[in-house]
Formats: C-alpha cells, structure tokens, sequence
C-alpha cells in the first residue's frame, strides 16, 4: 500500500527500502501522513554531512545540498521500512521537528544538533546531549577535525 | 600521611610495616567503572576470579569510604571533571589503577572526545593495560599495588597536594623524583 | 580540555557562584532546570501527555489539579557515578517527597566519538570499532556492520558463515541476558544473583575465548564472513553450557521469580502502555513487555533465523516484572536454538571466497605472490565499497540494533550511524519513573538495561 504523495521524489535503496525525498517544507507532512497510514515508529533520525563526497545517487528532481538528514520509519502491521531522506542547506541548517507526532525524536533530534548543528524548530528541549555544555563545534561535521593527538614514535599524525 | 618523617628504629620499623599490611590487606576500590573494562572488573569481583580473597570485594560507591579507584574504561571529556572530583574526595592513602588502554593512554580512541590517558587528570600508580584486561591481568596489577605499598614506594613518592592555582604556581618540589600532581584548576 | 571556568552567570538559579559547593560538574542547558526555567511542553511530558496529540500544541498547564511551585518540589542528581552498575548515567529527578514527578536523563559520559573514528578506519579494521559500543553483546555489534557492509557490497555469505555468526549471536544473548539478571539481581539486592549469573556467564565467555581469542570485543564477525572457523570439539563445549544454563535456570526460578519481596519490588513498577512505547521508538524486551510481539528475528528476519524454531516472549503489564521475565524466558529460548542450530550446522566455508574482500589464509601467502598481494591491499589500503547507503536492523538483547552505512565508493564508510538501542530506550525511562518512588528508581533503571557505550557511542 503505497501512500500517494505528489511532488516528492522516490526511489529503491539498496537493501530494497523505500526512499522519499521530500523537500524540508514538505517533510514534516510526509512524515504525519505515514503516521496516519500506520507507521507506528520511528526507528531512527539521523544526519549525514556529504561536504567531500564525490557524487552520490539522487533522483533527478532532488537538488542536492550539504546535509541529509535521514528518518526512517517502521509499520510494524505492515512489516515495512520507509526512508525520509530530507536535503538540508548549510546556511540554514533548520528543520521541522516531528517531535509532536513520534516523542521517540526527542534524542535523536538532540543529538543531530550536537552532532551537526541542525536546529529543530518545535523541540522542546534543543541542547547539546553527547558533549559537554561549553563545546564548540558540532564534531561529526566533515570540517571539524578528528583530533587525534600525535603519538610518539608514529611519524605523521596522518589518516592511517 | 605520616610514616615518611619518620627516622626508623627497631619498634618503627614494625609499626610502619604493620601498618602497609593493613593498608595493602583491604584496600577497597571505589566503584568507578565507565565501559568495557568495568565489564571485566565486575568478573573480578565475582565468584570466578575472586577478588574477595584480597580483601577488596567490597566495592565503595562512596569515595570517602574507598582507597583505591580503578578507572575502568575511557574517559570522556564530559567525565574528566567527574573523575578529578570522585578522586579529590577520596581520604588519603589513596591510589589509582589505570585499567586498560583506553584509561592508560586513550587506547584506540585517538580522537577529540577521549581524554588521552587518565594520568592527565590524576596520578596514577599502576597501569593495566588491555583491551579490556583480563580478569587475571587486573589481579597481577592489584597484586603490583601491594607491592608497591609493601615496599613503601608509594609513601616516597608523594608530593604535597595543593588545591588553588595560586599555590601551585612557581612551585618546586621538594624532592627531585617527587611528581607534580594533576593539572591545576 | 576546553576551558571550562564557570562565570557568575553559569550557575544555577538560587546559587551563589562564589560558594565552594558549586559543582564542576555543571551541564548547562543538559541539566533538568526548575519549573519557572522549563518550557510547557518538556513540563507537558509530567502529566502523560505522550499521546495527546498537540494540534493545539500543548496541555494548558493551568488545567492540571496540583501545581507544584517551585519550593514544593525537590531536584535531585544521582550523578554519573553511582552503585547502580549500569554504567555512567546520570539522571536528575525532581521529587515531591519520594515520588518522582520528573527525570531527566544526563548522558554524554562516554562520548567516545566512534562514530567519527568510523571514518577513518577501513572496513575490514570496523568491526574493531563498531564492537566496543554494546559492551554487553560485542559480537551483535559487529554483525550488523558486518551485515550492512555485505549489502553494499552485494557479496552473499556461505551457509556455514551464517549459521556460525546465528550460533555466536545467541550464544551472545544468553550472555548479555545472564549479566542483565547479574546485575538486576545486584540492583535490587540479591547479591546470590550476582554469583550466579557471572558465574554462568564465564561458561559462555570460555567458549568465545577459545573460538575468538578474546573474552569481550572479538573483533570476530567481519565483512565477508567470520575470522575463523569454529574450533575442533566445539559442538562438546556447546552442549556443556547449554545443560549447565539450563539446569541452572531452574534456580533463578526458585530464588526470584516466586520470591515476594522480589515480586513487591518488580511488580507495578515502571509501567508503560503499548502506545507510549511505540511513541517512544521503544524495542526488544520493553516492547514486548507491553504485549507487542515484535521481534526482527521473527518478523524480518536475518541470518537464517527462519529456519529455525523460536517462540517470542511477550508481557502484559509493562513493569519491570514482565521484562524480568522475558529476558529470563528468552534466555531458555536461546538454549532452544543453540540446540537446533547444533544439529543443522553445515560444513563448508565460514568467509567469503571473494578475494578482494577477505584475506588469504596464512600459509597461501608464502607459497602465491598474488594471495601476498590481495592480503596486503587488504590489510593497508581496504577494500572498496561501491557507493551508496542502507539501513540493515538486527534483534540485538536491549532492542532494534541498525546500522546505517553511507559509502562514496572508497575503502572506508563516508558515514557510519550506530541505531543504538539503549539510546532510544532511554527515553521511555522518565515516563517509566513518573509517579513512582525515588527507592525504585535503580530498579527501573536496570529493567531498561542500559548499556552507556551504545547510549553515547
């Protein structure tokens, strides 16, 4: 039973899964309609920075832009996973939370903004979860450093 | 902590080596265990690895109680200025294990989040390393640790702790093999 | 370190800044703040609003019958070193006497950045990593790396590989569910459960350690298959454990489950409806508990868990008690399939013979210039993953366990996210605590069996 949605890209991923590619004014109604049409859970939400990467697999109508963020969703009646696949650009890294209909997103939403400095407009509580208060930087950035510390002995504190 | 002023005669001499047997005998750890190794520490603690028979079984979640804390695991960022605190109110004699790699020198994690080594933080007495250590690694390194109070190393070793920034600044110890401890805060 | 002096506007509200008692410790904006410093909708979650459904965005506080200001109610931390043994959590809760009216969990302790450290290993040395975050089932960890790594790849698995990764994985669980009773036991006070399940578990542990070398971290389960073929005798050792655990259950029986004051301790705590825990994305064991019979080895399953015969443990209630007992029963449900898999595992290769993918064994490196070279390419640069991203789930002890693997085509993951289920489960924790007492909080806690490496990762 495939929801209709007019305007939002599809595809197969490798493992077989559904894919949307809804744009960010769109996705927190996406998301509600699969809610509605019985996607009980929302398994996981997370980002991805593809800043350096070389070229990857979009429909044709989906322009890419620094961060994905990636929710995916579970019918545990219809044994399906679907994947919301939701292009965010960096200069305005702000999405719709979709708080309000999986209470389950309230970590995870968390710990993308920790983790990449997206913001969540409608969470109730946006702070840093993983690192300290006082951090600076959103640390699985592409552009934030992996900070390895030179090891005596090991010649170049270089990618191994 | 009293014994290293003091110029040894027949009746000291006995009292101080009394007084490292009892200290060596029960030397009870604070529970301190943050990943894995805290895993193998439990083991330790448990029925096949015994570490009742040293006395130690009874691990104190209070650290005025504890006199021993062996950081089990890595150590965070978030945690460090946990662990400086859990190990500020431990009463002197104290000592620290540093169990496993990722305790001793930041192990595998080579990255922003790990403090590189636990010794940045506190100082450490013995070293395990492992990944994690094996139950019976960490009964050789409580067993260096009797040792090492046995032979009254750890009496000599010791300089005098100071807690503001001030105090420590320009400070010069007084024996030359004495150890600056921890980082100011 | 970054720099962490605290000015006089960091402190809490009510706090000197200048008095010795401010804590080092302080979290900010992490930490539960009092009720004038809190938004309605996080104070929305006090009075079980989970499920309201905020078109109108949020319960008008004003509707609820109590109100409790400020001086009424209580905020206290049980910081991230405590006896509870469930690893560095730290949980403020807010309490009008003894009963819980918020928690708020605090993590972030053992932020160990395995995520990024994902990106600069290769995959083959992945499994190295992605293992030492659930420190309680390593091996499950590197199975779902392993299993989305061979999606990208395409590459399928000989049987024996799969039937030995099934056999490892159980064997895991019984492991993981022995230390969770372990340590339920030690939470709630029967320190004869400690003994008992360590004392189980070290059977287990002895047979990881003479098939994968090691006791916890294996390093075992690898893209391509496994490292290693099972040892010589190995089918004895398994039958050993499997009469030793199953016997043994019999007394865990005996000394909790008909005992009252354990029943007292675990019964009506930590509640939680079938709703809330779909809500809250809760899996595995807390899932179940509220009725739901959603198990991935039953209802997608992976490896060859179609083939063999298990049932599901559900609950009814929702409370520790119903967790307790499932985590018990799907331990004899474990021992029900290490039995079946005994019988039908079939010979053959445990890895891949893909030489691009896995390694040559020892002794063809002497002897072939080419299996010299494909090792070395292997083992320095990697091998390469054609481009692309999945999403593979397996059943691990605490819940859904995912892997979602982002490739750009070279040999080593462009973005690895762990689905960690403790990290999930965690959330359904302040719902299971409202309205209960603070003496009970260590037993909700430990029910939810939290592992903090998979939580921070």
């Amino acid at each position: 039973m495939e929801l209709s949605l007019p305007g939002v890209a599809r595809a197969t991923g490798h493992d077989g899964h559904e894919l949307l590619f809804p744009d960010r004014a769109r996705y927190h109604d996406v998301v509600a309609a699969h809610r509605e049409a019985g996607f009980e859970m929302l398994s996981s939400l997370t980002a991805v920075d593809y800043l350096g990467h070389p070229g990857r697999t979009l429909p044709p109508e989906v322009a890419p832009e620094r961060f994905e963020l990636v929710a995916i969703l579970l019918s545990l009646g219809q044994v399906k996973r679907v994947r919301v696949r939701v292009q965010v650009p960096e200069h305005d890294a702000e999405v719709t939370s979709v708080w309000d209909l999986y209470r389950g997103a309230e970590a995870m939403e968390r710990e993308v903004f920790d983790m990449y400095g997206i913001s969540f407009t409608g969470h109730p509580d946006l702070t840093r979860i993983l690192m300290p208060e006082d951090w600076e930087g959103h640390p699985l950035r592409k552009d934030f450093g992996v900070g390895r510390v030179p090891v005596q002995f090991k010649h170049a504190p270089g990618p191994r | 902590m009293g014994l290293e002023d003091l110029q040894h005669n027949f009746l000291t001499g006995r009292v101080e080596d009394l007084v490292k047997w009892a200290r060596r005998n029960s030397v009870w750890p604070v529970t301190f265990g943050l990943a894995c190794c805290a895993i193998e520490m439990m083991s330790v603690g448990a029925a096949d690895f015994d570490i009742s028979r040293f006395g130690m079984e009874v691990f104190r979640a209070s650290p005025r109680q504890a006199d021993l804390m062996i950081v089990a695991g890595r150590v965070s960022q978030k945690m460090a200025p946990v662990l400086r605190q859990v190990y500020d109110q431990m009463m002197e004699p104290k000592w620290v294990i540093s169990m496993g790699v990722c305790a001793s020198t930041g192990g595998m994690f080579n990255n922003y989040a790990i403090v590189q080594g636990v010794d940045q933080v506190v100082p450490v007495d013995v070293y395990a390393p492992g990944c994690p250590p094996s139950p019976e690694m960490l009964l050789h390194a409580i067993l260096t640790l009797h040792e090492k109070i046995r032979t009254g190393e750890i009496t000599r070793r010791r300089a005098p702790q100071a807690q503001r920034p001030e105090e420590l600044a320009g400070w010069v110890p007084e024996r030359p093999d004495a150890i600056r401890l921890g980082t100011p805060r | 370190m970054t720099d962490r002096d605290h000015t006089a506007t960091d402190a809490p509200a009510g706090v000197d800044p200048e008095s010795p008692f401010v804590r080092e410790t302080y979290e900010g904006a992490q930490e539960l703040a009092p009720r004038a410093a809190t938004a309605t909708e996080e104070l929305e979650r006090e009075v079980g609003s989970v499920l309201r459904l905020p078109e109108s965005h949020g319960v008008d506080m004003s509707d609820i019958d109590i109100e409790y200001p400020d001086d009424e109610t209580m905020i206290i931390n049980m910081g991230p070193q405590h006896p509870s043994t469930h690893g560095v959590l730290r949980l403020m809760m807010e309490l009008d006497g003894e009963t819980v009216l918020r928690t708020k969990p605090i993590i972030g302790y053992l932020h160990t950045g395995m995520e990024k450290t994902a990106e600069e290993l290769t995959y083959q040395q992945g499994s190295t990593n992605v293992t030492r975050m659930d420190y309680l089932s390593p091996l499950n960890n590197e199975l779902v790396f392993s299993l989305a790594t061979e999606k990208l790849l395409g590459i399928e698995l000989p049987p024996r590989a799969v039937w030995i990764r099934m056999l490892l994985s159980e064997l895991q669980r019984m492991s993981s569910h022995l230390m969770w009773l372990a340590t339920n036991g030690m939470d709630v006070g029967s320190t004869t459960m400690m003994i008992f399940g360590f004392r189980e578990r070290e059977l287990v542990l002895g047979f990881f350690e003479k098939t994968t070398g090691l006791r916890m971290n294996h390093n075992f389960i690898r893209p391509g298959g496994t490292a290693a073929d099972l040892p010589d005798g190995w089918e004895d050792d398994v039958e050993v454990i499997l009469d030793n655990v199953s016997s043994r259950l019999g007394d865990y029986d005996d000394l909790l489950t008909g005992q009252p004051i354990f029943r007292e301790r675990m019964e009506g705590v930590g509640a939680l409806s079938a709703d809330e825990a779909l809500n809250l994305s809760a899996t595995g064991p807390i899932l179940r508990s509220t009725g739901i019979p959603w198990d991935l080895r039953r209802t997608m399953p992976y490896l060859a868990y179609d083939e063999v015969d298990f049932d599901v443990i559900i609950g009814t209630y929702g409370d520790n008690f119903d967790r307790y007992a499932i985590r018990l029963n799907e331990i004899r449900e474990s021992v029900r399939i290490l039995w079946q898999v005994l019988d039908k595992m079939p010979p053959g290769d445990y890895r891949v013979q893909d030489k691009k993918v896995t390694p040559p064994p020892r002794a063809r490196i002497d002897e072939s210039m080419e299996a010299l070279i494909h090792h070395f390419k292997i083992f320095t640069e990697g091998f390469k993953v054609p481009e692309g991203e999945v999403y593979v789930a397996i059943e691990s002890p605490r819940g859904e366990l995912g892997c979602y693997l982002v490739s750009d085509g070279s040999s080593k993951p462009y973005r690895l996210h762990i689905r960690a289920p403790s990290f999930v489960n965690l959330q359904s924790l302040p719902v299971m605590m409202h309205g209960g007492l603070v003496a009970d909080a260590v037993a909700t806690i430990s029910s939810v069996d939290p592992v903090m490496g998979e939580v921070d990762r």
